[in-house]
């Protein structure tokens, strides 16, 4: 499950024009849905399933990211996107710092195994300092996507 | 006190395996001890402090893990992880809240 195997290309957001905890959460959900993403499904569904999990502990890891992420019974695919936010948005993280990079992942409802192994690889990825400074540097969809392969191809 | 080495085996057994709010919680509370911790599923190796390390695990549902606790409060650490877990899968078949 590596990250360029759900992450949506078309979603990636380089720069958020969101300001606060829910509406980074909504731009992105909107960017998945508008790239084709939760056909048959309320996209206002997905965005109160990731707030709930929100509500039960911030996904802000600190170091300026962050990883909300919900399961839903009509995603047939986990699916999801990057974010970044120059100015960076208050997140309730665990160091108390705002978040500059989020990754967004929506699951089926009965698949950990995927879910777990998105979270692995998107983890792997975002303990390394360098690749978190790269990424926030970015300021294209293409300059994200390429950072996003070449992580996925080097090894660990 | 001597710095000691406790180790025990602990099975994931909640359905959705050693996720972010398990490994949050493990690894907020393995940093309120001294020791070192590291928690490992076969070959892999994660420091117990550390969130991201955790959930690169991938633990599945069914998944063994070693957690080992190295320090002057290796019990007290190693008893009060292994509850954490146990108390996690309590939370899933709604027997207790942690």
């Amino acid at each position: 499950m590596r990250m360029t195997d759900f992450v949506v290309r078309e979603a990636i957001i380089p720069e958020l024009s969101a300001t606060t905890k829910e509406g980074v959460i909504r731009e992105m959900v909107e960017s998945l849905r508008a790239a084709g993403c939760f056909k048959g499904t309320d996209p206002e569904e997905i965005v109160r399933q990731v707030l709930k999990r929100e509500s039960l502990g911030s996904t802000g890891i600190g170091r300026s990211v962050a990883i909300p992420h919900a399961k839903h019974g009509s995603v047939d695919r986990l699916v999801g996107t990057v974010a970044l936010s120059k100015a960076g948005v208050a997140f309730d993280s665990l160091d108390g710092e705002p978040v500059h990079v989020f990754v967004l992942l929506n699951s089926p409802q009965d698949r950990p195994g995927d879910h777990l192994r998105a979270l692995e690889n998107v983890s792997r990825s975002l303990r390394e300092d360098g690749f978190v400074r790269a990424l926030r540097q970015q300021t294209t969809r293409e300059g994200i996507w390429k950072l996003l392969e070449e992580a996925d191809h080097s090894p660990t | 006190m001597e710095s000691q080495t406790r180790q025990q085996t602990v099975i994931i057994t909640n359905p959705e395996g050693l996720h972010m709010r398990l490994a949050m919680a493990f690894a907020t509370l393995a940093a309120s001890y001294q020791s070192e911790v590291s928690v490992a599923l076969g070959p892999k190796q994660a420091n117990g402090k550390s969130l991201l390390d955790l959930i690169t695990l991938a633990a599945m549902p069914g998944s063994e893990l070693k957690v080992m606790a190295t320090g002057k409060d290796a019990d007290e650490a190693l008893a009060a992880l292994v509850d954490l877990v146990g108390k996690w899968s309590e939370k899933v078949s709604g027997a207790k809240q942690p």
